[in-house]
């Protein structure tokens, strides 16, 4: 317990919370314990956090530091140990028991595009109309209109290996947006792709988010990828993973590249750059002291 | 050159190498016909053999006990290999006997399932039911755990009921490992039949490989080993073709030149 305070003295908690009512998604007190081979981890500890409606905001830090986890708790696929998760006012868990009405919300993009083998593209992308039983005709106008909007028009036919690592990705993307959710979720969703296609994808990342009115919630560990996308950048200290700092981006969407070289820009990334170095060398001074 | 039709000309050359080889080993170390007969006399062979007696009924038997016994193989291999897949500590209690039933030389208890079920299809039936049933079984286990995680992300946070994530999921990831166990399966299921009929049989394409040897036939002996290759190419080509109409998704189906990256 008094290691606990002291260490807490070190690292201010910060608190992203919102005032009452302007939160389209709210953590309260969120905390995540796992136990492997009897050894217990505390992955994330003390987060709160409020997202507005429409916002962008992207979730930066270490690998390792539990911001998949507090994606995937945010994406009802991880109960958290301790606080609650509320999604437009409704708790997304009661005991064990997930909502499913608040999950509909929520359309889900990972770090593999994890296409079905098996079908098409145009298939791929209905797949969760499909799950709820929208008709076949419908489906495909469905299908072929987010091929339009993921720039893949002619391709409804392929399979997903006849298609390139980034063509894959914007085909997870059309398929979570395809029955419209209002929140977007997103794990380092260009973290496989190149640099070329992955600033490609960005700019279009805005465009979808803009066309949708979703929030989007975007995980990643590039520090440019986080400040060029987000309204607002939660950065994530690792062991435990708690919100370290919460950084503002004033300019406004659609952004082109050009606003990484202004100095605005540049300062934010190298303020986020040092406090993700003396958050690694406090991991680092942990680990000697273990 | 076209890639498509480099099988069917390696196939062209490679029986035209074996005739001339043949025909060679044959003029060179002046082989006996009752040792090895001429290539031309085997054709002729199989000619006589088909327009025998009883050969078709021989066909039919031997095509039924492998039929009937694959399909009672895939039954409880499909049954069995999903359960077992799912309940992870059925499978380790149960994996000392499907090792112990792997490796006892199966073949070697043909003659007691003649003592015990007679010569007629019932013993050749089990036979072939054992020795397909295994790969068969563990390629379903495979399968039924091969489900990919993300896969099972993807459908659960869709919302997606019990059915469906079968429907969608489980069922089109395991087919192309149920489909890899038929293919081995139907090999052993062929190699079954014509050994249960050549150890204790009155009838069917094994026993004629008795018959003929007793007779000291050998142009009729390699007509029938003939006969059974083509036999057993079709039941193999059968189950490719049902993996092409099933999974022609798969990268099992495509031809290597083309596959994209």
């Amino acid at each position: 317990m008094s290691a606990e305070t002291t260490e807490r003295r070190v690292i201010p908690r910060v608190s992203g919370a919102l005032p009452d009512g302007e939160a389209e998604i709210e953590l309260r007190g969120i905390s995540k314990r796992f136990t492997a081979r009897k050894r217990e981890t505390l992955a994330l500890t003390d987060i709160d956090l409020g997202i507005r409606k429409q916002e962008l905001v992207t979730l930066l830090g270490q690998s390792g530091c539990g911001k998949t986890t507090l994606l995937r708790i945010l994406a009802g696929l991880t109960q958290p140990t301790t606080g609650e998760v509320t999604i437009a006012g409704r708790p997304l868990w009661r005991g064990d028991h997930r909502d499913d009405d608040a999950v509909r919300k929520l359309g889900l993009v990972f770090q593999d595009a994890n296409l079905f083998p098996w079908y098409t593209v145009q298939d791929n992308i209905a797949l969760p109309l499909l799950l709820r039983k929208v008709d076949r005709r419908e489906r495909q106008r469905r299908a072929g209109e987010l091929a339009e909007l993921v720039g893949l028009r002619g391709f409804e036919k392929a399979l997903p290996r006849e298609l390139s690592g980034g063509m894959r990705q914007r085909v997870a993307i059309a398929r979570a947006l395809s029955y419209s959710p209002e929140i977007l979720l997103m794990d380092e969703p260009f973290g496989a792709l190149d640099a070329m296609t992955r600033d490609k994808m960005n700019m279009e990342l805005q465009r979808i988010a803009q066309a949708t009115n979703a929030t989007v919630v975007f995980v990643t560990h590039s520090i440019a990828e986080a400040v060029f996308l987000a309204d607002r950048v939660v950065l994530l200290s690792a062991r435990p993973g708690r919100i370290r700092s919460i950084t503002e981006v004033g300019s406004p969407h659609p952004r082109s590249l050009d606003v990484t070289a202004e100095p605005g820009f540049q300062e934010k990334v190298l303020e986020l750059r040092r406090q993700l170095t003396e958050d690694e060398e406090r991991v680092s001074r942990q680990g000697v002291s273990e | 050159m076209s890639s498509r039709y480099l099988p069917w000309i390696s196939t062209l050359v490679a029986i035209v190498a074996m005739v001339v080889i043949w025909k060679l080993v044959i003029a060179i170390f002046d082989v006996s016909p009752f040792v090895l007969p001429q290539p031309e006399d085997v054709l002729s062979g199989v000619k006589d053999l088909v327009n025998s007696d009883g050969f078709w009924t021989d066909v039919r038997v031997t095509l039924t006990e492998t039929l009937v016994g694959f399909a009672i193989a895939l039954a409880l291999g499909l049954g069995l290999g999903i359960v077992l897949g799912r309940v992870a500590w059925l499978e380790q209690a149960a994996r000392p006997v499907i090792v112990a039933s792997q490796v006892v030389p199966k073949v070697a208890l043909i003659p007691l399932f003649i003592i015990w079920f007679g010569f007629g299809m019932t013993s050749k039936i089990i036979i072939v039911a054992l020795l397909s049933f295994f790969p068969i079984l563990l390629n379903v286990i495979l399968g039924v755990r091969s489900v990919d995680t993300g896969h099972r992300d993807v459908m659960r946070s869709l919302n997606s009921s019990r059915w469906q994530t079968f429907r969608r999921l489980e069922y089109p990831s395991t087919l192309p490992y149920v489909l890899a166990g038929m293919e081995v399966g139907i090999v052993f299921a062929v190699v079954g039949a014509v050994v249960g009929e050549y150890l204790g049989g009155d009838q069917g394409l094994g026993y004629r490989i008795v018959t003929s040897l007793n007779n000291l036939e050998a142009e009729t002996l390699f007509a029938v080993i003939l006969v059974l290759t083509l036999f057993g190419f079709l039941l193999y080509l059968a189950v490719v073709a049902l993996k092409r109409f099933l999974i022609p998704w798969h990268d099992s189906t495509i031809d290597s030149t083309r596959a994209s990256t």
